[in-house]
C-alpha cells in the first residue's frame, strides 16, 4: 500500500474506475453491431447476444488490439498472457448469467498518466486495464407493472480502467478524465463521450484527516456521472461532505453514491456491506489471450501522436498560447483539420517567399477556434465532416493576408464556404466583397470627398484628429465599405499635408 | 425390403442405384420410431421435417452429379443439438418450450449434405448423468433387456441405433455419454478429441470436456460420419484450425508394427468376470492382427473422478445460470417479483440432478473454496493430461474396457445420485485430457446382478484410446477388429 506524507490539511484521496466502449463493429464477443447511436431496442442482438442455449463465445480482436494499444499509451505492462473468466450475477440485463471480464490477469497493469495541473506535471498510477463485455439495460416504463430489457448495449466491448487513488483534487480528476479521453479518440479506440455513456467514469473519494498518513479506511463511489463538470462538481460534493463528517470525528459510510444533476448533489445508493461474491472462473469458452513480442512491437510502431506529444510540438513549432493549443488539442478532429489548413498555407509559403509563418499559423488557429468552432458546436458537427476543406480555409486566410479582403469582410465569406462549400475568392466576388486597393481608384474617391467636405479639411488641418476618422469614413462610404483602410489613410494623409 | 442394420455404404449404394428413396427410406425408420416407441428413444420425432429433407435429397440424387456421402441417409440426434424451428429440451423442462433460432454448426454441417433428420433423441436431462434416467421424459430402454438401462447421457441415441432405429444418431461426450451408451447397447460409440468438432450450438454441460460424436453400426460408418461433422469452427473458439483427414480412406486391416498398451489402472478388481473375458479375448484378437502388446501405466488415473466431480459441476452451475426465466424457456406464473422469477423458474424447471450440480459448482466456486477445489483440480488434471502425454510417446493407442460391467437394471440411478459418478470411472479421463476414444462391442457377457437377461448376454464394449487428434489410429484399431470378427453385426430381437 502507498504511503502519504502527513499533512495539516484534510487531503481527498480519489481514484477513478472509468469504462470505455470501444469503437469496433462488432460486439466483444458476437457478430452483432456494436452502435451505441441505436435508438430501436434490441436491435442490436443476436443469438450470442441473448445468451440462447449452445451459442460460444469469439473475442473479436479488434477489441483485444485496441485495449492493446490504450495499455500501451497509459504506459502499461502488457504480460504475455492474459485470459477472460466469468464474474457470476443474476439480472435480468445480464443474458448469461454470467459476465464476460478478465479477473486476475487483466490485458494491461501497472501504468501511469502523466497530466498537467496548473503548469505541473502530476503522475496518475494506472493500476489496471482490462476488457470486458457490457451489460444491457433495463427499462422500467411509468405507471405499469412490469419491466423491459434493451439488450442492445448487451456485449458491447468495454475497457475498464481502474486508477490508483492519487487524484488529489476534483480539478486534478477532471483533467485526468480530459487527458484520458483525448488519449482513448487519437487512438481512435472510443468515441469516449460521457454524455452519450461511451465513457463513464466512477470516482471512489475517501478523505484523509490532518496527520493521518495511511489510506482512509473508507471510499465512496458515485455512479452516474454523465459529463466532466458533474465529475468536478460530485467530487466537490463529496469531499465537502467528508470534511464536514470527519470534522465531527464520524466516518463516512462505504456506500455508492448517485449523482442527481438536477438537485446538484449525492444520493445514496446501495450499501456495499453485502458484497456479492461472483464465484469467478476462467471462462472454459476462450482461449488465454497470448500476445507475442512481434505483436506488441507492431502496434508500437503503429502508435499515433498521442496528445501529449502533440500539444509540446503545437507550442514548440506553432508558438500558439497554450490555452489555444489545449483547446485544439481537445477537440481531436479540429487539431488534425488546423494542422492540414498549417500544410496548406506552408506549401503556399514554399511558393511565395517572405510571408509570417507565425502570423498565418496564429490567424488559422484563431479562424478555427472562434468562427469554425461556433458554427461546428451550434451544428454538433465535426470539421472533417465540413464543407470548408482545408485547402478553402488556407486559401481565405490567404486572401485577408493579402488584403484582397478585410478580416470582417471575411466573416460572411467563410459562413458563405461552411454552409454551401465552395472556393472563397468565387464567393468573395459573387458577394461583391472585394476590397479595393487600387490607389488610383482611391485617390479619385478621395479627391471627391475633399472637394465635397471643405470644412472637415479645415478642421483637420486645424489639428482635430477625429476629422480625419471622419473623412476615412466618407472615403470608405464612396468606396462601398471595399476600400482597403490602409491605403485610404496613407493616400489620405499624402493628399492633406 | 429391411433397412435396419445396414450400413451406410449400403445405404449409400441403394440410394445412388435407386432402388429405394430418400423418402422411402425415412418413412421406414419413421415407422420403426413408431412402432418401438416403448424404448422411448425419442422425445421429439420430426416426421413432417424429415419427409420434406428426404424429397429434397430424393430430388438432388434425381439430378446429375455424384451426391454427398450421407445424402438421403436419416440419422438421429440427441436432444442437446440445437435444430433451428424444431423444439431443443436438453430432456428438461425448463427447455419444454424452446424452438431454437438457428442450427447448430453439426446439424448445418448435415443440412449441407442434405442428409434426413428423424428427430431428436432422448438423454439425461442437459446430459447430466450415466444413464438416462434424469429425463424429464421418463427413462429410455435398453432394447437388450428392456428391464434394464441403455446408459447415458446419449440413451436415446444408444438405444435407437441398437434397436435399428436410425442408421447413426449424434450424440456429446462430457464425461462418456457416447462410449457409455454405446457399451450397454451394443453399438460403436465415437468420442472425438476436444476441439476436432464444433461446440456451437450444442448445449453446454461443461464446456471445457464438452465433445460431439455418434453412436452408429460400424467403424467403418464413423470413419465416414467424422469427416463430415468435424473441422475448424470460426464460431467456437476452441475447436483446431487442423484439416480433418479422410479417415475411410485410410482405413487399414493390417495392424503390424502397431504399439498397444493396456494402462493396469483400468484393468480393476471389481470388473464382471463375464466383461474381463470378453476384453481380454478382443485384445487377443487384436495381437493376432498384429499389433503388439504391453502393459503401460497411468499413476494418476484415480484421481481423474474427483477432479471431473469438482471441474464438471462448477462449469455446469456456470452454463446453466442463462436458463433464469427471462429471455426463454420454462418461465413460472407465479412470481411476485424478480428473485421469484428466479428462484421459481428455476426450481419448477431443473430435475434433480441438475440442481444438485448447480449447488456443488456454486459451492466449489465460491470465495475461499475455489482455490481449495478448483485450482487444485486443474492442477491434477494437467497431471492427467502429462501422463496421457508420456504414455502415448510409448503406445498407439490404448485398450480398455468401457466399462465394467453390462447394462445395469433401469431405476438405478435414480435412487443413487453417486451412481453417475462411479459409471464413468473408465471414460472421464480422456474427457479430461481431451483425447479421443471409441467404444466397439466386443461380445456379450452375463451380468453379475443375477439377474437373467433376456437376451443370451448383454452387449460388452471395448474401448480404445488415442492421442489428441489420434481419431485415425483409433478407427485403424477398430476397423481392423471388426473386419475380424462380427460382434457389431449382432442386432437385439425386440
Amino acid at each position: 500500500m502507498q504511503s502519504y506524507t502527513s499533512s495539516t490539511e484534510y487531503k481527498p484521496v480519489i481514484g477513478f474506475e472509468i469504462h470505455i466502449q470501444l469503437a469496433t463493429k462488432a460486439k466483444m464477443f458476437s457478430p452483432a453491431p456494436n452502435n451505441p447511436d441505436e435508438i430501436v431496442p434490441n436491435t442490436n442482438i443476436d443469438e450470442i447476444v441473448t445468451g440462447q442455449p449452445g451459442t460460444l463465445p469469439v473475442a473479436n480482436k479488434e477489441a483485444i488490439r485496441l485495449a492493446a494499444m490504450v495499455g500501451l499509451a497509459l504506459n502499461c505492462t502488457i504480460d504475455e498472457f492474459s485470459k477472460f473468466d466469468r464474474k457470476h450475477y443474476f439480472y435480468p440485463d445480464l443474458p448469461k448469467g454470467y459476465q464476460i471480464s478478465q479477473y486476475d490477469q487483466p490485458i494491461s497493469k501497472k501504468g501511469y498518466l502523466d497530466i498537467q495541473v496548473n503548469g505541473k506535471t502530476k503522475r496518475i498510477g494506472i493500476t489496471r486495464a482490462h476488457l470486458e463485455e457490457d451489460a444491457g439495460k433495463n427499462v422500467h416504463p411509468e405507471g405499469l407493472a412490469y419491466s423491459l430489457v434493451d439488450y442492445n448495449r448487451a456485449g458491447a466491448p468495454l475497457l475498464e480502467i481502474v486508477t490508483e487513488p492519487d487524484i488529489e483534487s476534483a480539478e486534478e480528476g477532471r483533467i485526468f478524465l480530459q487527458e484520458l479521453r483525448n488519449i482513448v479518440r487519437y487512438l481512435g479506440a472510443s468515441s469516449a463521450d460521457m454524455e452519450k455513456g461511451t465513457m463513464r467514469c466512477e470516482p471512489n473519494i475517501s478523505v484523509r484527516k490532518p496527520g493521518e498518513t495511511s489510506l482512509p479506511k473508507y471510499k465512496v463511489e458515485v455512479k452516474n456521472i454523465n459529463s466532466f463538470k458533474f465529475a468536478e462538481s460530485a467530487v466537490n460534493y463529496e469531499i465537502a461532505r467528508h470534511i464536514e463528517m470527519l470534522k465531527e470525528d464520524k466516518t463516512p459510510k462505504q456506500v455508492t453514491m448517485g449523482w442527481d444533476e438536477k438537485n446538484n448533489c449525492t444520493v445514496e445508493q446501495r450499501s456495499k456491506e453485502d458484497a456479492h461474491d461472483y464465484r469467478y472462473m476462467p471462462d472454459p469458452d476462450l482461449p488465454v489471450l497470448q500476445f507475442t513480442k512481434e505483436y506488441l512491437d507492431e502496434l508500437r510502431n503503429r502508435m499515433p501522436e498521442l496528445p501529449a506529444q502533440k500539444r509540446t510540438r503545437f507550442l514548440e513549432e506553432y508558438k500558439l498560447p497554450s490555452a489555444d493549443v489545449d483547446n485544439l488539442i481537445n477537440w481531436k478532429e479540429l487539431a488534425f483539420y488546423f494542422e492540414d489548413v498549417v500544410s496548406e498555407l506552408d506549401e503556399w509559403m514554399n511558393q511565395e517567399k517572405g510571408l509570417d509563418r507565425g502570423q498565418l499559423i496564429k490567424m488559422a488557429a484563431n479562424w478555427c477556434l472562434q468562427d469554425f468552432s461556433a458554427l461546428l458546436n451550434r451544428d454538433l458537427s465535426n470539421p472533417l465532416d465540413s464543407e470548408v476543406g482545408p485547402e478553402n480555409f488556407a486559401e481565405l486566410i490567404k486572401l485577408i493576408q493579402q488584403g484582397k479582403i478585410s478580416g470582417s469582410a471575411a466573416k460572411p465569406v467563410f459562413k458563405a464556404m461552411y454552409e454551401k462549400g465552395g472556393d472563397p475568392s468565387d464567393i468573395v466576388e459573387d458577394m461583391g466583397l472585394a476590397q479595393v486597393s487600387d490607389e488610383s481608384a482611391i485617390a479619385s474617391a478621395i479627391d471627391k470627398i475633399i472637394v465635397e467636405n471643405p470644412k472637415a479639411v479645415a478642421d483637420y488641418k486645424a489639428g482635430q484628429q477625429k476629422s480625419f476618422g471622419f473623412l476615412v469614413g466618407q472615403c470608405m462610404k464612396e468606396l462601398k465599405g471595399k476600400g482597403n483602410p490602409q491605403v485610404i489613410n496613407e493616400l489620405l494623409k499624402k493628399k492633406l499635408l | 425390403m429391411n433397412f435396419e442394420f445396414l450400413e451406410l455404404t449400403e445405404l449409400r449404394k441403394l440410394l445412388d442405384e435407386k432402388k429405394v428413396s430418400s423418402v422411402e427410406l425415412a418413412k421406414y425408420f419413421l415407422g420403426r420410431i413408431k412402432k418401438y416407441q416403448d424404448l422411448n428413444a425419442f422425445i421429439t420425432v420430426t416426421e413432417e421435417e424429415a419427409e420434406l429433407q428426404a424429397k429434397v435429397a430424393d430430388d438432388y440424387i434425381a439430378s446429375p452429379g455424384e451426391n454427398p456421402f450421407l445424402c438421403g441417409i436419416p440419422y438421429a440426434a440427441k436432444d442437446m443439438f440445437l435444430t433451428k424451428g424444431i423444439r431443443t429440451t436438453a430432456a428438461s423442462k425448463i427447455l419444454d418450450n424452446y424452438v431454437p433460432p438457428f442450427d447448430s454448426t453439426i446439424i448445418a454441417k448435415l443440412k449441407e449434405q442434405k442428409a434426413v433428420l428423424l428427430g431428436k433423441t432422448n438423454q439425461d436431462q442437459f446430459a447430466h448423468g450415466s444413464s438416462g434416467e434424469s429425463s424429464a421424459y421418463g427413462f429410455t430402454l435398453n432394447p437388450w433387456d428392456k428391464t434394464r438401462m441403455p446408459a447415458g447421457s446419449s440413451s436415446g441415441s444408444g438405444a435407437g441405433v441398437s434397436a435399428g432405429l436410425a442408421p447413426y444418431a449424434l450424440g456429446t461426450d462430457t464425461g462418456g455419454s457416447i462410449r457409455g451408451p454405446a457399451s450397454f447397447c451394443g453399438v460403436t460409440g465415437y468420442k472425438p478429441t476436444y476441439g476436432r468438432t464444433s461446440r456451437y450450438g450444442v448445449i453446454s454441460m461443461a464446456s471445457s470436456m464438452d465433445t460431439q460424436g455418434f453412436l452408429c453400426l460400424s467403424v467403418e460408418d464413423a470413419a465416414h460420419i467424422a469427416e463430415y461433422i468435424s473441422g475448424h469452427d470460426p464460431k467456437d473458439a476452441s475447436t483446431g484450425a487442423l484439416e480433418v483427414p479422410e479417415y475411410h480412406k485410410n482405413l487399414q486391416a493390417d495392424l503390424n508394427g502397431l504399439k498397444v498398451g493396456l494402462p493396469k489402472e483400468y484393468f480393476l478388481e471389481g470388473m464382471e468376470p463375464g466383461v474381463e473375458k470378453r476384453v481380454q479375448e478382443a485384445i487377443k484378437q487384436i495381437e493376432k492382427l498384429g499389433a503388439t502388446i504391453v502393459e503401460v501405466s497411468l499413476p494418476s488415473t484415480h484421481y481423474g473422478q474427483m477432479v471431473y466431480a469438482i471441474i464438471t459441476p462448477s462449469e455446469i452451475s456456470s452454463n446453466l445460470a442463462k436458463y433464469d426465466g427471462i429471455r426463454f424457456g420454462h418461465s413460472t406464473a407465479e412470481a411476485k417479483d424478480l428473485l421469484e422469477v428466479y428462484n421459481k423458474s428455476r426450481a419448477e424447471g431443473f430435475g434433480d440432478e441438475a440442481k444438485r450440480r448447480i449447488m456443488t459448482g456454486t459451492y466449489v466456486l465460491s470465495a475461499g473454496y475455489y482455490d481449495a477445489y478448483y485450482k487444485r483440480a486443474q492442477k491434477i488434471r494437467r497431471l492427467l493430461v502429462n501422463e496421457f502425454e508420456q504414455v502415448f510417446k510409448q503406445v498407439d493407442v490404448l485398450l480398455t474396457p468401457t466399462s465394467p460391467n453390462v447394462a445395469l437394471k433401469s431405476g438405478l440411478a435414480q435412487h443413487d445420485p453417486i451412481y453417475a459418478y462411479i459409471a464413468d470411472r473408465l471414460l472421464v479421463n480422456c474427457n479430461l485430457a481431451g483425447i479421443p476414444a471409441i467404444s466397439v462391442p466386443c461380445g456379450f457377457a452375463l451380468p453379475a446382478d443375477g439377474e437373467t437377461p433376456s437376451a443370451d448376454g448383454l452387449p460388452v464394449g471395448l474401448q480404445i484410446i488415442g492421442p489428441q487428434w489420434g481419431e485415425q489410429k483409433i478407427f485403424n484399431v477398430g476397423y481392423a477388429y471388426q473386419q475380424a470378427t462380427d460382434w457389431h453385426k449382432k442386432h437385439p430381437s425386440i
